[in-house]
């Protein structure tokens, strides 16, 4: 050690008994002022101390760690294994919402099934508003993406013969949904997870939440975040960043999403200049349990469940969906697309059909007639979650439904690599819209998007980020005035009046009101000036909790700001979309206009604070738009044969 | 007029406090409410800093456990209405045995690293490409292992668990199920891998089967059950290296018999 080197590690040395004094100071005079219960005048003083900001920095930034998130960082790490990549979650993990997904995963399996079929079931499901190069790759890399998931340990359903088994679905011409059991998703998850622990690049910052991107220099250099169990606001810097932060159902009231949904990703792009594409798509799930929106999975109607009225009638033959059989058939009635069969539940609504209950009125899936051992087999989590939620056991009662929220169709708009035009920028997953769902997603389509799309982000990420040069630092400036404006605008702010439940319930009231099932120009607009209102209420928000420790209050704060955005993308796409197509449907305009809007609508932020929005045509390959066609008039039934597999 | 209860919720901010202490919130009694949209309606309405986890709501995401008047529970899928009968108080505290982050947070790195030190992915000594398709699993097969691979990481089974009050660096239940999901899966061949972690007196040996992780498991997951087979097959093997020296490798044979 030459006496330079050993002059270095005194003064190191000195330093870090330095910091350690500070921090001892900091942390006495802190105990010190709360004894006194002058937690105010302890925050000063430790804020004071903490004026610079620590940063961290990685070659890539997972935002989110579901589905996508997670196959993107495996994806990444397998391109290159000297990249440092990593997952910052809001979330451990295990707890995204991907892990609620129940019935399944499409992806071409069999003999009798081929990619075309499946292209055409997901562009006709999406009523024309597909990109159809998109949807190509996709039924081209989905059987291989699930099959990748098989060897990392997926346990999918089987045959007899130990092969894959797979099962009908809502939309689907063929049966080619892979599943295991009801727990699709969860099952997805914890093998993504379990699996990323072998990978050495990959780094988690569970429970860290994304506030910012930072953008300097014309791309995308990394975010800034808060640690939640401490409080401690960071840079994170990074040469790409994925935004995999799925979708944001919590801006309506009554929704299949968990808490966490909340269009994070969504609005971090929108913020930073990326447009978001389609928002006006949202997605009705025709059955939800009333209350408390939980999913009955489309699988229950694949395995041969019945949608019945008030009267026990199987009201969806009166609306242009087939005719009722008593095997499910596919493409046809309980099995058409989830589009339709939300807006068929409103015309029997307004018949006066359906039954009336303290939290809305339902209709009725039947599953009696398929046994007690079908269901123990197929659909165990449906009898568990009736059980334990509804106080009902499917195998003896009729189940109550009613349609609720359930997936965005809409994102940040992306290419077929999942890059934003925002350079450095990319996002998977139901946070972006590539798009393969078009105006309306078919059910089991969205766990392989995450995967495919994920694995195409994290290799394109990986690409992207091995040839750019480190950042040059100067979005650390930026970093610290966002930690100034988290400070004044929540932590340190004093007066406000507006409770964040009460901005949050008003704004899912406005945007259920006005963009639901059908829509109509003077209920958006009266929408759009509520959300402006909402929006200038927000600058006067208070909160009871102005701690460091874990506080989920101005997590919920920072949510709901994030929401307004979002819901604001979602009101102006529909108020502008003069036309029906899928999931928008518009009373004033009952009629799909391919003329002039076989097109995506990309909504922009101006630098008022207000949206724009411009149309992108649709790409079409092979299938020019046509009818939509469901029910037995299409081409002859293909019943279902009762195969038993496990 | 809806009936109402009183939720006697630990509460404990380690900025302002030395030690918890139980702070009482009245909440009404809906048939529908589960615990979960009581504590909801408190910090949307009465106390914004009260602090919990919560996200799907369906009993599936793992994030919500916490003691229920001293049972650990998931609070969204423990109905109010069950304790209402009583007139009684319903206590609210975080889950027992781990250390509190704040309120009814508890800190959970310790059980992440007690779940990577068990291998919980699947290890294969070499991998054919994709192209060969699926390893063929029989439905049986499945079956074998499906059990154990239904946890949900809620840690209830940590808090119920005796020995983990006791001895912190055991590994503990959820975690050695799902080794035991792994070795049981017949398209693993990790099985000895992770004998050196399981086989060790903080790992399968320091279960005193005590049998209450199974008891309060939400998903039915029976970890104490994986624990006394794991126990079984390393008795087993330990004989055997008497008997056959060469038993190892009988072991290895016997995981890649299912495969392919």
């Amino acid at each position: 050690m030459t006496a330079s080197d050993r002059g270095a590690q005194r003064w190191a040395s000195h330093r870090v008994s330095q910091v350690q004094e500070i921090i001892c100071i900091s942390v006495a005079l802190k105990r010190q002022c709360a004894d006194l219960a002058r937690v105010e005048a302890a925050e000063t003083l430790y804020s004071g101390w903490l004026e610079t900001m620590e940063s961290s920095s990685h070659d890539i930034i997972l935002v989110g760690g579901g589905g996508a998130g997670l196959r993107a960082a495996i994806a990444a790490a397998e391109v290159n294994p000297n990249l440092s990549i990593a997952v910052v979650s809001k979330v451990y993990p295990m707890r995204s919402h991907t892990v609620s997904a129940e019935g399944g995963a499409a992806g071409v399996a069999k003999p009798d099934d081929s990619l075309d079929e499946h292209a055409y079931d997901t562009i006709s499901g999406g009523d024309w508003l597909s990109d159809q190069d998109a949807v190509e790759a996709f039924v081209k890399e989905a059987p291989q993406e699930l099959l990748q998931l098989e060897r990392w340990g997926c346990p999918w359903n089987r045959e007899p013969d130990g092969h894959i088994a797979v099962r009908a679905f809502g939309g689907m011409k063929k049966r080619r949904t892979w599943f295991a059991a009801d727990k699709t998703g969860f099952h997805m998850l914890h093998t993504l997870f379990q699996t990323t622990l072998k990978y050495r690049p990959i780094t988690r910052y569970d429970e860290w939440f994304i506030t910012k991107l930072l953008v300097d220099d014309g791309r995308v250099q990394g975010v800034v975040a808060i640690e939640l169990m401490s409080g401690k606001i960071q840079a994170i810097l990074a040469k790409a960043v994925i935004l995999c932060t799925g979708g944001c159902g919590r801006v309506f009231p009554f929704t299949t999403n968990a808490n966490i949904k909340n269009g994070d990703g969504m609005a971090l792009a929108y913020r930073a200049g990326a447009p978001l594409k389609d928002m006006e798509f949202m997605q009705y799930h025709p059955t939800g349990l009333p209350f408390t929106g939980i999913l009955i999975t489309e699988a229950a109607r694949a395995e041969g469940g019945y949608m019945l009225n008030k009267d026990g009638y199987r009201y969806l033959q009166d609306y242009n969906l087939g005719t009722p059989e008593p095997k499910p058939v596919l493409r046809s009635m309980e099995l058409g697309p989830r589009d339709r069969l939300s807006q068929a539940f409103v015309k029997e609504e307004q018949k006066g059909r359906t039954i009336p209950t303290p939290y809305g009125s339902v209709v009725h899936l039947d599953l009696r007639h398929l046994g007690e051992r079908l269901i123990n087999a197929r659909l165990p989590f449906v009898r568990e979650l009736c059980l334990k939620y509804q106080n009902i056991d499917p195998v003896h009662e009729l189940v109550p439904v009613r349609p609720v929220v359930h997936y965005m169709m809409g994102g940040v708009s992306t290419d077929i690599d999942g890059a934003t035009p925002l350079a450095g920028l990319l996002a998977a997953g139901e946070a972006a819209c590539v798009s393969i769902n078009g105006a309306n997603r078919l059910g089991s389509n969205s766990l392989p998007e995450c995967l495919v799309f994920g694995a195409r982000a994290g290799r394109a990420a990986a690409a992207f980020a091995s040839e750019q040069k480190p950042g040059n630092g100067t979005v650390l400036a930026q970093a610290l005035d966002e930690q100034r404006r988290l400070e004044s605008q929540f932590l340190r702010k004093a007066g406000g009046r507006e409770r964040v439940s009460t901005i949050r319930t008003e704004m899912q009231t406005a945007v259920e009101k006005s963009a639901g099932i059908y829509r109509e120009e003077a209920v958006l607009s009266e929408a759009t000036a509520k959300l402006r209102e909402l929006q200038q209420r927000f600058e006067d928000i208070n909160l009871d909790d102005h701690s460091r420790t874990f506080n989920t209050e101005l997590e919920s704060a920072l949510e709901l700001g994030f929401m307004l955005d979002v819901a604001e993308s979602i009101v102006r796409c529909a108020l502008q979309r003069k036309e029906s197509r899928g999931a928008h449907q518009r009373t004033d305009y009952p009629v799909r206009d391919d003329d002039k809007l076989l097109a995506h609508s990309l909504v922009y932020r101006t630098s008022s604070g207000s949206s724009r929005v411009e149309y992108l045509p649709v790409k079409i390959t092979r299938w020019p738009p046509g009818e939509r066609v469901y029910g037995q008039s299409q081409e002859p039934g293909q019943s279902l044969k009762a195969t038993r597999t496990q | 007029m809806a009936d109402k209860i009183v939720l006697e919720i630990a509460r404990y901010s380690p900025e302002q406090d030395y030690e918890p202490h139980f702070e009482n919130f009245e909440v009404p009694v809906y048939k529908e409410w589960v615990v979960l949209d009581a504590l909801n309606h408190v910090k949307d309405m009465v106390d914004g800093t009260l602090t919990y986890r919560w996200s799907c709501r369906m009993g599936i995401c793992g994030s919500c456990g916490m003691m229920i008047n001293g049972e650990p529970k998931l609070a969204c899928a423990t109905f109010l209405s069950s304790y209402a009968r009583n007139g009684n108080k319903i206590r609210v505290e975080p889950l027992r045995y781990f250390p509190v982050v704040r309120d009814l947070v508890t800190e959970l790195s310790d059980f992440l690293v007690k779940l990577k030190k068990v291998k919980p992915w699947l290890v294969r000594k070499e991998e054919p490409p994709l192209a060969q398709g699926e390893f063929l699993q029989t439905p049986e097969q499945v079956d074998r292992y499906k059990q154990f691979s239904m946890c949900i990481n809620c840690t209830l089974c940590y808090a119920a668990c005796p020995v983990v009050g006791l001895d912190p660096v055991f590994v503990g239940p959820a975690a050695i199920a799902l080794a035991q999901r792994y070795n049981m899966d017949s398209r693993d061949q990790g099985a000895e891998e992770r004998t050196a972690v399981l086989a060790h007196p903080d790992g399968i040996w320091g279960c005193t089967f005590v049998g209450e992780c199974t008891r309060v498991c939400p998903k039915h997951v029976d970890p104490a059950g994986a624990i006394q087979q794991y126990k079984i097959a390393a008795v087993l093997d330990w004989l055997k290296s008497f008997v056959m020296p060469r038993g190892r490798e009988t072991q290895n044979a016997r995981s890649e018999s299912g495969n392919d």
